[in-house]
């Protein structure tokens, strides 16, 4: 559950005052699929940093599961994000010196899990996106879809109640963006919040709830029903 | 959430490796930097313990006596006077010897006498003393007998020379029980002193020693030019000073016409001033650390801009400020830690390489300079990496991630 109420966003640049956000108020149920989509500069990306506790509102507040986020410290908001929070990126953002399998276990390293623990969590997770033959190539050595999985996999194998994806599919050819989608909307199948936030119509289409954002303000607000019983029919 | 230990050093090394360039150049400057204070303070030291050893060889506790008063220099009453110091003599050697703080004492007579065998000549340093020359010095005989324990006065036609001496006149012929030929008198060989005993003002692989009173009718002198005094102890050397000034006094109607010196003075002086070159150029060295910390701060500032991407993603993924603080800073710390353990190496290398060419200098690096140059590694390391590692963890996560 995400409450955000009257949050604000500003942004100096130079001498100007740049409202970002600008009085948005959203809820956004457990388990829900929600798309952002808008032209660029419309604070979609903002709005998804300050959903992951990377940015801080300049006011409003911000409950995540009943908790007010915002008033908590560095080092708690890095827990929350390491424990409810997972991130998929455009440019996926994989270390690349790291193997597919050290990626995955990167947020279980910092989460101070034990070595015996983590192999099994990143062996899970890989195997799910049936990436397990692959977890010892290094990112240069994966296709981009690979790549994409791969970064879902680190962001879902601490297992958080949300994962907020920064146009997940912008840096991949048709058919591996199309497996993406699939493989994220499955997470959200099995109860995970999926927020994607894309300029791409037809993936925003996709989401159960549609979000628009212009200059910072919250446009429109669309509930696609239809979309999810065709959905749920083909699959 | 606290990192494991493991996984911090995994992680850095990770780091290390994925820039070989970077860290190998940044191991160089700080070995380089370790390995030059460890070369460096093995060297002075080396050269200190070179000259201690070489003072301490001419004997333990010794006082060494020689006539007139080195303080008094320039014009005073004496020279207006024309009062020249009175000479030491064998009887004023005798009266050091009553003092049961004083082991034993040997008078010197110093000169040089053409020495001759068949034939072969050559000049050599030629000394007058008695039979506890060799005891106070630690000289040690090769063949035959050292002085006999004869009165002071008495002249012997005896003489022990020295093994380069023996191999230049003698050749390959036994020199024990011959009779050589110092000025206008003869001698017998009764010793071949030992190669030990190359100390400071005399090598006695190239003199004849004699007793001192046949030395004195050589040299025509009845005065004595040195005396060696060996008290019994360490501590007896101050009241064996006093006791010698005051015999001395007495003996030369009241005036302190002679110079006393004991070669714990000269000993600490050289001491001292060689502690503090190998101090000082240990400092410099020293210098070529701080040089390689401030290099650790700029490599560690590019890191970290290089790796903006990766912090951020860091930061996503759950690793708060502290953590990131910690990763950085252990990079740095491996980094200098590698490097001053292969300075140290290196340094060490360089040590032996010197130990190799010069054997006779014992260059072998003091314990507080290597710890001081690996502690000194290891802080400008971290000190210098605080700054880097805190700019990563203020890092923007936003624009980190989106490589602006």
């Amino acid at each position: 559950m995400i409450e955000l109420t009257e949050i604000h966003r500003d942004f100096q640049v130079g001498d100007q005052q740049v409202h970002a956000l600008d009085d948005v108020n959203l809820t956004i149920a457990s388990g829900d699929y929600v798309s952002i989509m808008g032209p660029s500069g419309s604070g979609k990306s903002t709005l998804l940093n300050l959903l992951g506790l990377l940015d801080r509102p300049t006011s409003g507040s911000y409950y995540l599961n009943g908790q007010d986020v915002t008033s908590l410290t560095d080092i708690e908001q890095a827990q929350v994000r390491n424990r409810e929070i997972g991130f998929v990126f455009q440019m996926f953002h994989l270390v690349p010196r790291l193997t597919a399998a050290e990626n995955v276990e990167l947020p279980l390293i910092l989460a101070g899990m034990p070595p015996d623990q983590r192999r099994v969590k990143v062996g899970n997770a890989l195997g799910d996106l049936g990436l397990a033959d692959r977890s010892h190539h290094k990112p240069d050595q994966l296709s981009g879809g690979q790549r994409q999985r791969v970064a879902i996999a680190r962001a879902t194998v601490t297992e958080p109640n949300v994962l907020l994806a920064d146009e997940p599919t912008g840096n991949l050819d048709h058919k591996s963006g199309m497996d993406v989608v699939h493989i994220l909307e499955q997470l959200n199948q099995r109860g995970i919040t999926l927020i994607m936030v894309t300029h791409d119509p037809e993936m925003g289409q996709r989401a159960r709830r549609q979000l628009r954002m212009i200059d910072g303000r919250m446009q429109s607000d669309h509930q696609n029903k239809s979309r999810i019983e065709q959905d749920d029919g083909s699959a | 959430m606290a990192l494991h230990s493991p996984d911090i050093a995994w992680f850095s090394w990770g780091a290390l490796r994925g820039y070989p360039t970077r860290t190998v150049l940044m191991l160089l400057a700080m070995a380089i930097g370790v390995s030059a204070v460890v070369v460096l303070t093995s060297l002075g030291e080396g050269a200190r313990v070179y000259v201690i050893d070489r003072f301490a060889s001419l004997g333990t506790n010794l006082v060494i006596v020689f006539p007139g008063r080195s303080e008094t220099a320039g014009i005073n009453p004496t020279t207006m006077m024309g009062e020249t110091p009175r000479d030491l003599t064998l009887d004023d050697s005798l009266a050091l010897t009553r003092s049961y703080k004083v082991r034993r004492i040997a008078p010197i007579n110093v000169g040089a006498a053409e020495v001759s065998f068949s034939g072969r000549s050559r000049d050599v340093v030629v000394i007058g003393t008695n039979h506890q020359m060799l005891a106070i010095r630690h000289w040690d005989l090769s063949q035959g007998k050292f002085l006999p324990a004869i009165d002071l006065d008495r002249a012997s036609p005896v003489a022990v020379i020295g093994s380069k001496i023996r191999d230049e006149l003698f050749g390959a012929e036994f020199a024990l029980g011959e009779w050589l030929r110092i000025g206008d008198r003869r001698f017998r060989v009764i010793g071949v002193m030992g190669s030990k005993g190359r100390s400071i003002g005399v090598d006695v692989e190239e003199t004849v020693m004699i007793p001192i009173a046949s030395a004195q009718q050589i040299f025509n002198t009845s005065s004595v030019f040195r005396i060696l005094v060996e008290a019994k102890t360490r501590e007896g050397i101050e009241p064996v000073k006093q006791f010698i000034i005051d015999t001395l006094r007495q003996r030369h109607q009241g005036k302190e016409d002679v110079t006393v010196i004991t070669q714990d003075a000269v000993l600490e002086t050289f001491d001292r001033i060689l502690g503090a070159l190998t101090f000082a150029v240990g400092g410099i060295a020293a210098i070529s650390l701080a040089v390689a910390g401030i290099l650790i701060m700029n490599v560690m500032l590019v890191a970290v801009s290089q790796r903006t991407a990766e912090i951020g993603l860091l930061k996503a993924l759950g690793a708060s400020p502290r953590q990131i603080i910690l990763l950085i800073l252990a990079e740095a710390m491996l980094l200098s830690v590698l490097g001053a353990i292969a300075g140290f190496l290196l340094g060490q290398l360089g040590s032996w390489s010197i130990r190799y060419a010069f054997p006779e200098l014992p260059a072998y690096a003091p314990v507080w300079a290597i710890v001081v140059a690996l502690a000194v590694a290891v802080v400008t390391g971290l000190v210098f990496s605080l700054m880097p590692a805190r700019r990563a963890a203020r890092l923007d996560p936003v624009l980190a991630l989106s490589g602006r």
